[in-house]
């Protein structure tokens, strides 16, 4: 098991504070935050490469903060990919076994191996500078996985690809966490982290604000910097006071304010309405939900889970629907519509 | 559109003035030279075993002191430590010192009653009036353009690569031998033949140290001296045709052509 423990380092402009998590074997761990939020300076400070001010980082109990870069347990690869440009793909992916003195039979062996899993077995007599993004990206984790390392660093490994080749590599980055190796992965992209991992931490400037199973982080994100990462949708700046029944009011601006339930001594937030839990009317229906606006339809998309709407309702909120709920109303850009939902459907983030 | 026209003329004039100050007088030394001459030359003993002489003196000491010339330079690229650029400074020193300086200055330490001479003369390595003497002056006033070439040869060598081999289990020394250097490899030969040619070229620190064996930039003084224009030049033209044939073979062998796309 690898562990974090307090991990701060101080750079001019950025400060990576207090850092601490633990990745299990077999972990698909990803790192996630905006660029410049310090999810490479992990990886680094893993790989050996920075030395942290003050933290530990131990593998199986023990401490391996100052252990030398070439005998710690993990295997980066490099947002830039860092291929070897003098080598050849086979000389690339050879290297970490010529290092540990394989026989030429073996290397040829697990060079080839290594080219099957990763699918570059027709370009090994290439040389790097020769090849196309997706390829150098995957002669890059073949040259790691070379190395056997026990934990794999991805440093924004789908970021350059275009979506045909991202989606080849996220079945081999799956197969090569079900093949039994731990993974962390940096990414700025939820879909990356929703689909790979089954872990999550989000970095924010330097710290860490949530992690956990993936699909706990996003159901209840800590904060609204949480949520926005997560996609939600409707996720609107808003202004708090407190109505005479006791429920809380969010203004969102002149035209459109919202019940919710709860407490909080925030004055000013966010509020997210998940897509999936407003109801679309003809006309303004009684029922038990506290919120009902109307709107109109600004634009309508399909998506693989149906049809999702904009409705400008004072604020602009997005709506998703089944394809049958679609036609059966007969939705359309420019029509009257009303909106309702539960003020317990909505979720609130203090300032 | 105009003003770039004028501009292009100026620049175009300048550069041809220079071009031509660099070419004219080599020209006209090939040019004063009479076939004969060339030919009297070319078949005189004495001058061709001073070519050999310079060529071999220069090879030697651009390879005997490159060997240790490159790890200071991959220091001085790679590394930060205290009084760093008094060493990149230092390292500078033989460019701009005058060269009969120089000389003066190697005499001190290669000198007969010197530590290192007396213990050279021990051994049988004769500084003073020797060939050992030659290659140390041809080194001490060339070796500059070796470090500088390699150290920033080594520089453009991205700190990432070798951190990646490094991740990837290779040694310090594995990362060094395997992938600096082979990225550093044009610049350091550039560096190595500019060494080289820079060395053979030298009169005034060998002059000092050893004026026999008689390289061939003291042999033209010699002869200039001794006998006058008309025997220096064509022993001038003849050296000045063998640099720039290995100069230019030299070049054009540390070219890497199959790497060139990366």
């Amino acid at each position: 098991m690898l562990e974090i423990r307090n991990i701060s380092i101080n750079f001019k402009d950025f400060a990576l504070k207090e850092v601490s998590m633990k990745v299990e074997p077999g972990d698909y761990l990803t790192l996630l935050g905006i660029s410049g939020a310090g999810k490479t300076v992990i990886l680094e400070v893993l790989a050996g490469l920075l030395k942290p001010d003050s933290g530990q980082v131990l593998w199986n109990g023990k401490d391996i903060t100052s252990m030398k870069i070439q005998e710690r347990p993990v295997g980066l690869v490099y947002q830039d990919l860092s291929l070897f440009p003098h080598l050849t793909v086979y000389e690339n992916i050879a290297f970490a076994l010529r290092c540990r003195k394989f026989n030429k039979h073996s290397i040829a062996g697990k060079v080839n191996e290594l080219s099957k899993l990763t699918g570059v077995g027709h370009l090994l007599e290439r040389y790097p500078g020769t090849l196309s993004g997706g390829e150098a990206q995957r002669v890059a984790i073949a040259r790691t996985l070379s190395a056997d390392p026990e934990i794999l660093l991805l440093d924004e490994p789908l970021s350059s690809l275009d979506i045909t080749l991202r989606a080849g590599l996220i079945n081999l980055l799956k197969e090569i966490n079900q093949s039994g190796k731990t993974i962390i992965h940096v990414t700025h992209d939820y879909d990356e982290v929703a689909t790979l991992s089954n872990k999550v931490a989000v970095i924010e400037n330097g710290k860490l604000v949530q992690s956990g199973l993936t699909r706990e982080v996003f159901r209840n994100p800590a904060n609204a910097f949480v949520a926005r990462f997560s996609k939600s949708k409707n996720l609107l700046p808003c202004s708090i006071s407190l109505t005479r029944e006791g429920l809380l009011l969010a203004k969102v601006n002149d035209q459109c304010q919202i019940y919710f339930s709860g407490t909080t001594n925030s004055k000013a937030g966010f509020v997210v309405i998940p897509a999936e839990d407003i109801i679309l009317t003809e006309k303004r229906v009684d029922s038990s939900a506290m919120n009902q606006l109307e709107g109109t339809i600004k634009e309508t998309w399909l998506t693989s889970a149906g049809v999702e709407l904009l409705v400008d309702a004072g604020a602009e909120f997005v709506v998703a629907v089944t394809r049958v709920s679609f036609e059966k109303l007969h939705l359309h850009p420019g029509q009257k519509i009303w909106l309702s939902f539960k003020a317990s459907a909505v979720k609130f983030f203090g300032d | 559109m105009l003003q770039n026209r004028l501009l292009n003329v100026v620049f175009l004039f300048l550069s041809g003035l220079i071009l031509l100050f660099i070419v004219a007088p080599l020209a006209g030394m090939f040019l004063k030279t009479s076939v004969s001459a060339y030919v009297d030359t070319a078949t005189d003993p004495q001058v061709m075993s001073s070519i050999r002489l310079t060529l071999f003196s220069s090879l030697v000491g651009t390879i005997i002191f490159g060997i240790a010339a490159v790890p200071l330079a991959y220091l001085l690229a790679r590394k930060n430590f205290p009084g760093k650029s008094i060493v990149n400074g230092i390292v500078d020193l033989p460019v701009i010192i005058p060269h009969s300086a120089a000389g003066i200055a190697i005499l001190g330490v290669f000198g007969r009653n010197s530590l290192v001479g007396g213990v050279g003369e021990s051994v049988g390595i004769q500084f003073v009036g020797g060939f050992a003497g030659i290659v140390v002056a041809m080194a001490f006033v060339s070796i500059p353009f070796l470090i500088s070439a390699a150290r920033d040869g080594f520089a453009a060598v991205p700190v990432k690569l070798e951190n990646a081999a490094l991740n990837l289990g290779a040694s310090p020394w594995r990362v060094f031998f395997r992938i600096s250097l082979p990225l550093a490899k044009r610049s350091i030969l550039s560096g190595l033949v500019l060494m080289w040619a820079r060395g053979l070229s030298e009169f005034g620190a060998v002059i000092i140290i050893a004026y026999h064996p008689m390289i061939t930039p003291v042999l033209i003084w010699e002869r200039f001296t001794s006998f006058g224009l008309k025997y220096a030049t064509p022993v001038a033209a003849i050296f000045v045709v063998v640099c720039l044939v290995i100069f230019i073979l030299m070049r054009l062998l540390s070219r890497d052509p199959l790497h060139a796309r990366n």
